[in-house]
């Protein structure tokens, strides 16, 4: 079986800048990769191009016909909208031209928002939920949307630590299910703790992917965001973790700066 | 106000509503009516009541009052209808049938009938005319159905050249007119009014305001999907080309048909489906079901209160617009810094 999401050769400019270039994508079903970069590297420019919403301008993106959900990052609606109508926007693809959502549609949203712990968000209007609420709702709408491979764009990024764990388990739980997932985000933990496959963006024809463990050690962290990274295997866990030296920052230590903007 | 009336609650209310302002209407007048009266001779002919009233009365509810009140409940559905779906197609709480240019282009092709062949049917086939030929240059200007990327803002755009062209035509109409007999009727119809109201132009108005009411209604959840943004609609599986032609085509034809029949009746589709949302919320369900039902309440209240307010009739379109532009003015305070459309 192919999998259902594959890019090859993919490269995006805005002007003449490339954001990237020779980059190759693959998404197996089961899969939960993570997306890591510095701000501007084109986590999410790579996203719109992987769904359709941008076209590469080099390269070829092959989806197979089983849907794909893109969360964005935030949303600003032009007219009010509840969290369950905003969930039940995910239906969309399953609903005909002249009809509108049935019951079936309304239990699965209210389903949709439980799993995500956020059934008490149905009610309440989308546009004064803070911004760790509308990402809950967004992940629910692309949960109802039942499509094979799901794209989140910092899916965790105004969520406090309960809700990062909750919402990165509730994707692992996803893949392990038979999803494709890719998520983008700014916490290597995330990666090590969760992800199968890591796509590490360090420069616009730079790009590393392969197993967390192999691909985000120190040295290729304390590259990527320019400052001393540490990897910490804690007693007790399995696991490791990487934890940056924010005040490696300030004494200007350990990094040799590779000139990379 | 989302969590505010709960699924049947908001249309059963207001039903509830339109009812009483028909009867309302069919009451007051020059020659008032008690209630009892007008609810005893629109139930006669189906319970068969004993006649406790005069021949005049049944002649001024029937001949009289009925084809007005009637009209106004059609024309202020469609407008309220066609000002619902242009709000969720254009992602902007403040658009309008006359975003489109439709109102324009219809109140030109209605000008240009009077001009040409006098007011009554020249008059209503032009604004048929003028309307769906607005409707079609907006289209072609924005690229058709397949306008892309930034459609919505091509479509606006658009819409204001068309919009004025109508005006630049309608003033040139203006001036070439006989200023004894035809600028007058120009004047009056440009205004707005249900004065002419009678059952041949109920038949006008019906047919294309039930087919775009049809429309918008079943569209309503693909539609209400289009206020996230075209980008996230059409990523979430909307039909956004299909959806946007038939609802534009609808919204195009309930103005047309409106204008035909009663010039320039401006901001019903503003305020009304305005009014709706802070009332009753804006979900998938009830939301156009609402406004229609609302649109036509408010067109029979307004238009009551233009025919018996003062001795001499106040023109319709100009009470909606002194109505219309407190609530606005409202509703853009408190929209202010919410809207980046």
């Amino acid at each position: 079986m192919s999998d259902p999401l594959v890019a090859h050769g993919l490269g995006y400019r805005y002007g003449q800048a490339w954001v990237f270039r020779h980059l190759d994508f693959h998404l197996p079903a089961g899969c939960l990769t993570a997306i890591l970069g510095p701000n501007g590297c084109g986590k999410s420019t790579l996203l719109a191009t992987l769904s359709g919403l941008k076209t590469p301008v080099e390269g070829a993106v092959s989806r197979q016909n089983s849907g794909l959900a893109l969360v964005p990052q935030s949303l600003e609606p032009a007219l009010p909208f509840s969290g369950l109508d905003m969930v039940l926007l995910g239906r969309a693809r399953a609903i005909s031209l002249f009809s509108a959502p049935g019951a079936a549609d309304y239990k699965a949203a209210r389903e949709a928002l439980t799993r995500l712990e956020a059934a008490h968000l149905a009610d309440r209007p989308f546009d004064v939920m803070s911004g760790g609420e509308r990402q809950l709702v967004l992940i629910a709408r692309a949960l109802v949307s039942s499509s094979a491979v799901l794209l989140l764009d910092e899916p965790t990024a105004a969520l406090d630590w309960h809700r990062q764990a909750h919402v990165l388990n509730l994707l692992r739980q996803l893949a392990d299910s038979g999803l494709a997932v890719a998520f983008t985000t700014h916490a290597p933990q995330h990666a090590l703790d969760f992800a199968d496959h890591v796509l590490l963006m360090a420069g616009p024809e730079r790009q590393f992917s392969g197993i967390p463990e192999d691909i985000l050690s120190e040295e290729a962290l304390s590259r990527l965001y320019q400052l001393p990274v540490k990897r910490l295997r804690l007693s007790g866990l399995a696991c490791s973790t990487a934890i940056p030296v924010f005040r490696g920052y300030l004494s200007g230590s350990a990094v040799s700066p590779e000139g990379e903007a | 106000m989302i969590s505010g009336m709960r699924g049947k609650t908001a249309p059963c209310l207001l039903l509830a509503i339109l009812l009483f302002s028909i009867f309302l209407s069919l009451s007051l007048g020059r020659f008032n009516i008690p209630l009892k009266t007008v609810a005893g001779i629109l139930l006669e002919p189906v319970f068969g009541i004993q006649a406790f009233w005069s021949e005049t009365e049944v002649q001024v509810i029937w001949a009289v009052r009925y084809p007005r009140v009637a009209l106004a409940a059609i024309v202020g559905a469609g407008l309220a209808l066609a000002g619902a779906a242009m709000q969720s197609l254009f992602r902007n709480p403040l658009a309008d049938p006359q975003i489109l240019g439709v109102s324009s282009g219809a109140a030109l092709g209605g000008v240009t009938g009077i001009l040409l062949a006098g007011t009554g049917w020249p008059a209503i086939s032009g604004s048929f005319v003028g309307g769906l030929a607005a409707l079609a240059a907006v289209f072609w200007l924005a690229g058709g159905s397949g306008a892309g990327r930034g459609g919505t803002v091509m479509l606006v755009l658009s819409g204001l050249v068309v919009g004025a062209v109508g005006a630049a035509g309608i003033a040139l109409a203006k001036y070439a007119a006989d200023p004894d007999n035809q600028l007058p009727a120009i004047v009056f119809w440009l205004l707005g009014s249900l004065a002419a109201a009678d059952r041949q132009s109920l038949y006008i108005t019906l047919p294309p305001v039930l087919l775009s009411a049809a429309l918008i209604l079943g569209l309503r959840f693909h539609l209400s999907a289009f206020a996230v943004g075209e980008e996230d609609a059409r990523n979430l599986g909307v039909p956004v080309r299909a959806v946007r032609l038939l609802a534009l085509g609808a919204a195009g034809l309930a103005t047309a048909a409106a204008v035909a029949v009663s010039g320039v009746v401006g901001w019903v589709g503003l305020v009304v489906p305005h009014l709706v949302r802070l009332g009753f919320g804006a979900n998938h369900r009830w939301f156009f079901l609402n406004t229609l039902l609302a649109g036509a309440s408010y067109l029979i209240l307004v238009d009551t209160a233009a025919r018996t307010l003062v001795a001499a009739e106040i023109p319709l379109g100009a009470l909606t617009a002194l109505l219309g532009a407190p609530i606005f003015a409202v509703l853009l305070r408190r929209l202010r810094g919410k809207t980046d459309v």
